[in-house]
């Protein structure tokens, strides 16, 4: 997929930029956007050690069970059917807990340890099951607490108060979850409807 | 208020370290350690991406999108400077970094596409990428409605990004 994207922007900027007369413009944007790659890096790279330091030492001292304990009975409600002590309502705690920490490194590792136990325990077989949605649903809506990100990015720019966007982060999130778990559980429903099931 | 946040919280986790006799000093460097490693891992993509996306923005085709866009966006209250942003968040992570940076540095952080942007990457994730990789590991081959729902809620996050930031900062 995305070598057709690549592809296709640079395929499009040549003939665009020829066609509106812009090429100095594009000509310059391919020299110097590799630099301007490489000093983006070099900026978020202060940021990311940093919030992956602390959020090391969160997790070694436990506050990774205490956040997993406090989504336990919310979790139980959402993952309909699974075995709130098997293996993988587990590892999709632990999951989650590394998401809200901004554990992007350990966090798909255990989602992934997480697909494969619900795999075991559901033996969905080609189809995918009902659980499995509803947790990939909740990794592709991010549920971070801190975004660190685009704080490091707006102070690089010059904000005034790079951490002002945290409320209207999370009340976004919050929203954008529950609307993708509203959907999910709703097409669930279609989908037995439809299959007799 | 905000100034207190992260210090707090900062402390309260050095806290909560020394409480449970933790390494907090040895944690800290394994730890930034390992995203130093994530962080290489992902410049070659972000310099791919930058120039693929800086050339397009340059040659003029990114405002024929949002030109063409604008009817709809301008219906929901979403900034034009975003569109390109909203394309290609649930495609690629590298690319929707790369697309923030050029947004901020045609418009301030603190100006109401700037805001919407910081809010759109602090809230959506790489769905794609994420749907791909999860059922990738299994032997699952329909994921029926895994997509529709996963960018239902991107969707909505694209649209309450720009409403938060209009009701929280005004």
């Amino acid at each position: 997929m995305m070598k057709w994207i690549f592809a296709a922007m640079l395929l499009i900027a040549v003939v665009m930029g020829a066609g509106t007369g812009r090429m100095p413009q594009v000509c310059q944007s391919a020299l110097n956007s590799c630099v301007d790659a490489v000093e983006l890096f070099m900026y978020l790279l202060g940021g990311m050690c940093m919030w992956g330091g602390l959020m090391r030492i969160a997790e070694k001292s436990g506050i990774s069970d205490v956040i997993a304990k406090l989504f336990r009975p919310v979790l139980k409600r959402l993952f309909k059917g699974l075995d709130p002590n098997g293996r993988a309502f587990g590892a999709i705690c632990m999951n989650i807990t590394a998401n809200l920490l901004g554990l992007g490194n350990a966090a798909t590792p255990l989602g992934l340890e997480a697909m494969k136990r619900l795999e075991q325990e559901e033996k969905p077989g080609e189809v995918t099951s009902r659980n499995m949605v509803m947790f990939v649903v909740l990794n592709t809506a991010s549920i971070t607490i801190i975004p660190a990100t685009a704080a490091s990015l707006r102070l690089k720019h010059g904000s005034a108060a790079p951490m002002e966007i945290l409320p209207c982060v999370l009340v976004t999130s919050a929203c954008a979850l529950a609307a993708g778990l509203a959907s999910a559980a709703a097409l669930d429903g279609l989908w037995r409807g439809k299959d007799g099931k | 208020m905000s100034d207190f946040v992260i210090p707090l919280f900062i402390a309260l986790i050095a806290a909560a370290g020394l409480i449970k006799r933790v390494d907090i000093f040895g944690e800290f460097i394994e730890g930034a350690r390992e995203n130093l490693k994530a962080a290489f891992e992902i410049l070659p993509a972000l310099i791919a991406l930058m120039t693929a996306i800086g050339m397009f923005k340059a040659s003029g085709a990114a405002d024929i999108i949002a030109f063409a866009l604008s009817p709809l966006t301008e219906l929901l209250g979403f900034p034009k400077e975003c569109i390109p942003l909203a394309i290609i968040r649930p495609v690629s992570g590298s690319g929707a970094l790369a697309v923030y940076e050029s947004i901020l540095r045609e418009v301030s952080p603190d100006s109401f596409p700037g805001r919407v942007a910081s809010v759109i990457i602090g809230s959506t994730e790489t769905t794609f990428y994420t749907v791909a990789v999860y059922y990738g590991i299994t032997k699952v081959k329909k994921t029926r409605h895994a997509i529709a729902s996963s960018l239902t809620a991107d969707f909505t996050g694209f649209i309450l990004s720009a409403l938060t930031v209009r009701l929280f900062l005004g």
